[in-house]
């Protein structure tokens, strides 16, 4: 039974239609968890809106009766970012998945934010274009959702994350009032609203459609596997690429423990199970500069130790060793039936330090940790394998996540690199924002939702910020 | 009122702290975020208007104010990190202080904004001037990783950070890029850098127009990926005609590659600058946007720089402009009355086009407003963020025009 009121339900599901409304506990079982494995939490009672019209019409209800929701796309966040409290109402997106426009000559498409992130690379790719930001979910995560996370991927290296491929968004705020930030050119008609709301972890508001940036397909591709007999001198490697000014389109790295883990698994890709550490190196641009720039990378991991340098030799090749790297996680669960998938950022000369104390840090909670990350943007992600049902493991997962943590941000890094704090790394924002700094986040969230009922007691811990007075609308 | 705030400001920082400007205005001269914050509070505790000045070249220092503040001794570089590729900078360094010192490591800052090579770095960010290679780079917010901002009541918000990948909290650097100041005044920067290119390639063509403009979508269409591919008035360019320029920077095979692709374009005869002339010729063009007292930007996609340029020439001139040809980032300057540039602004906004005036004398900046045709809504959000970053509406910014 929903703790929502019946008169409520009733008003939904007479603006989405009865079908659309899932209140039974079964049906919200679905709806309970995304991709965080240690926060489970029953939404009051999901709705399913068909369109921008159907979301406002919810929002306004919800705003005049005081209710409190949580928008939701395809529930692969990884932070707890897309779950509700009992005594919310969980707006599910994925009706919303229709690609409403797509200009070829002027680079954009306009869609909706339940369009899956490749279905729009798929759609665009008969004109020679692709939407760029492409995370391991990329099969299932929604745009609407890689909005509010400002999610990236491997390719983000070259082209940026999120927020360098959205012009316009159309958002429907918190009091069901409807607002149009950005312009499809990108040039703005006045403050950067756009670049403030993306990765506002759908705190500020849900957005109807978003205009994005495509890209032309690169005309040639290179990608390189190359082997490492250290962690360390991997991270070395990748520090020496970065600094000879080539920017690469994507340097990932996976441990030894991640490269068993893929190896053993139905996604096996051909690497080295011997390595420490394996790198995926992709170059693209024009073939003659791809070629230049292979031999130098080439010699550059060489000469940092790689015992073995191969290219891919075909497309098949190419994808089978992208195809690795992107099931990692899924791999992993055959470790354990539990991943804390951790997200962190430091500095990239930082990497072969970092590397060797999370190693540190591993052996001496007697944990499993295999390593997958954006080496080339410093983006680690070391994923813990675990099991729920020990309480004792989970404590050190737990005490483990945090020393890392802690290391990451001494190293001059960040909590999080694309999978967002949600309310999973609330409690390490004050490690790295003051609290006039939260203080000041809280308040711009205030100019977009004054009551906080869009996604509460995300972000912000709202007990670490210094009071900002509230915008008395003066102007 | 003028020797109490001078009195203040002296208490405040030491005499080294606080001078009058020419027109005998008390400046305060703080040399830190720290110091810079108290000056804040103080205006704000006082009511006392504030307007700021960086190096006196971009944004004229005219608004009527209970003070200045310049960001003159806000001019160091504190830190460079080759191995990272990441700098942090006060915002009163001088870009041409700043190209230098990134150069002795092999660095520099993919930007060449418009205007004079002394223009500190906070006002590129506040004003979000991008140049020509904003093409291949992207626009001035995509160079930034985090700033330190004093607010207009005086508190110290630490946005972003120095790590070139980073979600935690809301990206309030965002906002203070292309803010105009209206949200804050900018006092350290974190800033992406990228290792200085092994080959630099300027190739121009001339001719009308219409011929450049199409000559400029075949380069498009052909997915060259040049970092500039500007269209240049004759008097911005110094040339009787047109210029279509094409700047290639990378490594030398990527270079070579992609002017050898280039030649048989369009049918233009391409003509390689060279080397010692680039940076002169690029230097020109970016100081060609000083060549009047009003510089305003237009944003259309790259297929609608005809109708745009068209719409300038008819409602003001077609002197010193240059286009992103791809980029779609249409600068101009000169001089016209309030009322003509209202029309143009109003006639770009029927056609979804945003104006964005980046320089003028008070007068019209307040007349007109840097930003002027909000969508429904939009209006209010940015009214209530301003309220949020300066509650006692001491900074004297014309966000928007005043009624």
């Amino acid at each position: 039974m929903s703790p929502l009121r019946p008169d409520l339900l009733d008003e939904l599901g007479r603006i989405v239609g009865p079908r659309w409304l899932r209140h039974r506990r079964a049906e919200l079982k679905t709806y309970a968890m995304d991709g965080l494995p240690t926060r489970e939490s029953y939404p009051g009672v999901v709705v399913m809106p068909a369109d921008a019209d159907q979301v406002r019409a919810v929002v306004r209800l919800l705003h005049l009766a005081g209710i409190p929701f949580v928008a939701r796309g395809a529930g692969t966040g990884l932070s707890g970012g897309a779950v509700a409290d009992p005594d919310a109402v969980l707006i599910a997106l994925t009706r919303m998945n229709r690609i409403q426009e797509i200009d070829r000559v002027g680079r954009r498409a306009v869609v909706q934010p339940g369009v899956v992130n490749a279905r729009l690379s798929e759609a665009v790719a008969p004109y020679g274009l692709h939407y760029v930001p492409d995370p391991s979910s990329q099969a299932a995560c929604t745009v609407g959702g890689n909005v509010a996370e400002n999610a990236g991927g491997p390719h983000c290296l070259k082209y940026g994350v999120t927020t360098n491929h959205i012009v316009q968004l159309q958002v429907v705020l918190p009091d069901g009032s409807m607002v149009e930030l950005g312009s499809p050119h990108g040039e703005a008609w006045g403050p950067d609203l756009v670049g403030l709301f993306v990765g506002s972890e759908g705190m500020f508001g849900i957005v109807t459609a978003i205009t994005v940036r495509l890209e032309p397909m690169p005309p040639s591709v290179r990608t390189m596997l190359a082997d490492f007999p250290t962690v360390r001198a991997a991270s070395e490697a990748v520090s020496s690429v970065i600094a000879t000014g080539i920017v690469p389109a994507a340097m990932e790295m996976m441990d030894r423990a991640c490269v068993a883990a893929v190896e053993a698994s139905i996604y096996a890709a051909g690497y080295p199970t011997d390595a420490a550490a394996v790198l995926l190196v992709e170059l693209d641009g024009q073939p003659d500069a791809v070629e230049a720039e292979a031999e130098l990378v080439s010699r550059i991991l060489g000469s940092c130790g790689a015992r073995a340098v191969r290219s891919a030799s075909s497309a098949a090749d190419r994808a089978r060793l992208w195809q690795g790297r992107k099931k990692a996680f899924g791999a992993m669960g055959r470790i354990a039936p539990d991943l804390a998938v951790q997200d962190a950022v430091v500095p990239r000369s930082a990497l072969p330090e970092i590397m060797d104390r999370i190693a540190e840090i591993r052996d001496r909670h007697r944990l499993s940790i295999s390593n997958v990350f954006h080496a080339g943007d410093g983006n680690l992600h070391p994923n813990i394998s675990f099991d729920r049902r020990d309480p004792d493991l989970v404590h050190r997962v737990h005490v483990a996540c945090q020393e890392i943590m802690a290391a990451c941000v001494a190293a001059g890094g960040s909590i999080t690199g694309e999978h967002g704090v949600g309310s999973d790394k609330l409690d390490y924002m004050p490690w790295i924002f003051d609290p006039d700094t939260l203080g000041a986040m809280r308040a711009v969230r205030r100019v977009f939702d004054p009551a906080e009922r869009a996604n509460p007691g995300k972000v912000v811990p709202v007990h670490a910020c210094r009071e900002w007075a509230a915008a008395r609308g003066a102007r | 009122m003028s020797d109490v705030v001078y009195g203040r400001l002296r208490a405040l920082l030491g005499s080294a702290g606080v001078d009058r400007d020419p027109a005998g205005l008390p400046r305060a001269i703080p040399d830190s975020a720290d110091a810079l914050s108290l000056v804040c509070r103080l205006a704000h505790e006082e009511g006392w208007k504030i307007r700021v000045e960086g190096q006196g070249t971009w944004l004229p220092a005219d608004a009527p104010a209970d003070l200045a503040v310049s960001t003159r001794a806000l001019d160091q570089v504190l830190s460079v990190s080759p191995a990272d590729l990441v700098a942090t900078v006060q915002a009163g360094t001088s870009m041409e202080t700043l190209r230098r010192r990134l150069a002795d490591h092999g660095m520099w800052l993919a930007l060449d904004p418009p205007g004079r090579p002394e223009r500190s770095l906070g006002s590129v960010i506040a004003t979000a001037t991008a140049g020509p290679l904003r093409h291949g780079f992207g626009p001035v917010r995509d160079h930034v990783l985090g700033c330190t901002v004093a607010t207009g009541d005086g508190r110290l918000v630490k946005a972003g950070g120095r790590v070139v990948k980073n979600v935690a909290g809301y990206d309030l650097t965002k906002l203070q890029v292309g803010g105009f100041g209206g949200f804050g005044i900018v006092a350290e920067i974190h800033l992406r850098l990228r290792a200085l290119p092994r080959a630099d390639i300027t190739l121009v063509a001339r001719g009308t127009r219409d011929t450049l403009t199409s000559a400029a979508r075949d380069v498009m269409a052909a997915e060259l990926v040049p970092a500039s591919l500007e269209l240049l008035s004759p008097a911005l360019a110094a040339e009787p005609d047109w210029v279509l320029a094409a700047r290639f920077l990378g490594t030398d095979a990527a270079v070579q590659g992609d002017v050898r692709r280039l030649a048989p374009i369009a049918d233009l005869a391409w003509q390689p600058l060279p080397a010692d002339r680039t940076a002169a010729f690029w230097s020109l063009v970016a100081r060609g946007s000083q060549g009047g007292p009003i510089t305003l930007r237009l944003g259309v996609l790259g297929n609608g720089v005809d109708d745009a340029i068209d719409l300038l020439a008819h409602d003001l001139d077609e002197n010193l402009l240059s286009a992103g040809a791809g980029s779609g980032m249409i600068r101009w300057t000169g001089d016209a009355p309030v009322e003509r540039l209202r029309a143009v602004r109003r006639a770009a906004a029927a056609r979804e086009i945003p104006m964005t005036l980046e320089r003028a004398p008070w007068t019209v900046r307040r007349a007109l407003g840097h930003f002027g045709a909000y969508r429904e809504g939009v209006g209010q959000l940015v009214g209530r963020l301003r309220d949020t970053f300066d509650p006692g509406q001491c900074l004297q910014v014309a966000l928007e025009a005043s009624e």
